[in-house]
């Protein structure tokens, strides 16, 4: 992998920090006018998505990070692993729990989403920002309420949980916004 | 930001109240008969400081420089010198200047500095005049509380209650890491001072100048530059700093005459650089030909005039006082 100066620097780019996989999101020069120049950056874990701050004196180098987002199609789940495949190559990749997260409750077969590869191996899981989903449970609603004001929690076939409108019934079909986790409406099939 | 890159950064009004404080400076120096003068940009010899890095280019017509490399100046202060040491009197020079390496929201490579110099003064006198020099460019736009000057050694007893010229590497580590500095790598096990511009970068220069003009004065003997040493415990550099809400504004000396003294420092400097593994410079020979004829008894000063003109126009970017900043230029 490539090695970047300081003066290289930007947000985005990816580099390794302590065998951790990182992306700057905010750089900045410092430097007293007879002295030591710095770099202040600030980067994410991309593991954890913890933020923290780094200083490099100005000229030094670190190793970039072999970190590409591409977008897969989520297979299945075996039980401990998610199975994603490459619909050009249709190359597979396997990812663990960490790497999945909270997009677990979303993934429903065939999905396409982002997956940001590090060295090859998922890293982390963004689901699509609208999926459609059956409803496998949830109370009967209260009989002439079709404003949607109020809303009840309803269990989708993923498992996850949104709130619907009272009117929404079981076993209809919703999109939901899998970014805020709210219902966006109900869908004829 | 999503202008085209052919147009200017800085907005109209931005340029109109630059070129209102250009001409408000040039009426402060011309009242206190202080000459207007204009030295070469280009120049063989340039400066030897580590941290300090000039753009090279070079000649190729008649003469006898044919061939040769010369450097863009990262400040008009030796051939300023040479006037002085000449018999100019007192003199100031709005330049525009180079420093290879340096671009960020207070950075850009090439800028303009306000550099003046007055024979008889002191330091402490020089700190006065800039008061005056800087209250009078922000009036109607800062209500500036009175000066303050603390000494280097008081900032850093009064912001992290230790002795800068006593403390050891071990010591500034140690408080870097209490106070949550990211400690860079490849830091020196040697050398005090890259310590200390980390602390003064880090934990102090934020909290520097917060409604008022900060001075500070006396620096490390390491740190003098091109500023005279007074003697003592320990010695120090008869240098000062200003700074006005966080921003470094201006560095200033008690000028340095003493010609072996000088080319001693530029001696140690390149010994430095080949430490380092930066290029060597060549050193200034005019200057040190000129000390040696003479320097009157004077003090120094640059000033940052885009900071300035940022600080003036309340904005927060040098992109956005310059027509074209580097990445447009």
């Amino acid at each position: 992998m490539a090695t970047y100066s300081t003066n290289e620097f930007k947000s985005g780019l990816k580099i390794m920090l302590d065998g951790d996989p990182y992306a700057i999101v905010e750089n900045e020069f410092v430097k007293p006018g007879k002295g030591q120049a710095f770099n202040r950056v600030k980067v994410r874990n991309l593991k954890t998505g913890r933020t923290i701050e780094r200083t490099f004196k100005s000229g030094d180098t670190a190793e970039g990070a072999d970190v590409v987002d591409v977008e897969l199609q989520y297979l299945y789940n075996d039980g401990e692993y998610w199975h994603f495949m490459d619909q050009q190559s249709y190359e597979q990749s396997t990812a663990d729990a960490a790497a999945v997260g909270d997009a677990a409750k979303w993934l429903k077969e065939e999905a396409i989403c982002q997956v940001t590869l590090w060295n090859g191996v998922p890293l982390s899981v963004a689901p699509p920002n609208f999926v459609i989903m059956t409803i496998v449970e949830t109370d009967p609603g209260v009989r002439g309420d079709t404003s949607g004001g109020g809303g009840k929690p309803a269990t989708l076939e993923t498992g996850a949980v949104v709130r619907v409108p009272l009117f929404v019934q079981n076993g209809e079909v919703i999109k939901v916004d899998t970014r805020t986790g709210e219902y966006v409406s109900r869908v004829k099939e | 930001m999503t202008d085209p890159v052919w147009r200017p950064s800085a907005d109209l009004a931005t340029l109109r109240l630059r070129a209102e404080l250009l001409a408000r400076a040039r009426v402060f120096f011309t009242a206190r008969g202080v000459l207007e003068v204009e030295t070469p940009m280009l120049s063989a010899a340039t400066i030897t400081e580590p941290n300090l890095a000039s753009f090279g280019t070079v000649y190729s017509g008649p003469g006898p420089r044919y061939g040769r490399t010369l450097y863009l100046h990262t400040s008009p202060e030796f051939p300023m010198k040479r006037l002085l040491a000449a018999g100019s009197g007192c003199i100031y020079q709005i330049a525009r200047v180079f420093r290879d390496g340096e671009a960020g929201r207070r950075h850009n490579p090439e800028f303009t500095l306000l550099e003046w110099y007055r024979v008889g003064f002191d330091h402490h006198r020089m700190m006065d005049e800039v008061a005056e020099l800087a209250t009078a460019l922000l009036a109607g736009r800062w209500a500036l509380a009175e000066p303050e000057r603390l000494s280097y050694r008081e900032l850093f007893q009064r912001h992290l209650g230790l002795d800068p010229h006593r403390a050891s590497v071990a010591e500034l580590a140690a408080r870097a890491e209490a106070r949550g500095v990211p400690i860079p790598s490849g830091m020196p096990l040697d050398d005090t001072d890259p310590w200390l511009d980390l602390l003064l970068t880090h934990c102090i220069e934020s909290r520097l100048g917060a409604g008022r003009l900060t001075f500070v004065y006396d620096y490390p003997a390491s740190q003098a530059a091109l500023a005279r040493l007074r003697p003592g415990d320990p010695p120090v550099g008869e240098r000062f700093e200003l700074y006005l809400n966080g921003i470094e504004l201006a560095n200033g000396f008690h000028e340095l005459g003493d010609a072996g003294e000088q080319r001693r420092r530029f001696d140690q400097e390149n010994t430095a650089r080949r430490a380092l593994g930066l290029p060597v410079m060549p050193v200034d020979d005019n200057l040190l030909a000129a000390l040696a004829a003479g320097l009157p008894d004077c003090a120094g000063v640059a000033l940052g005039f885009d900071r300035l003109v940022m600080l003036a126009a309340g904005k927060t970017t040098l992109a956005e006082v310059m027509a074209f900043p580097f990445e447009r230029a």
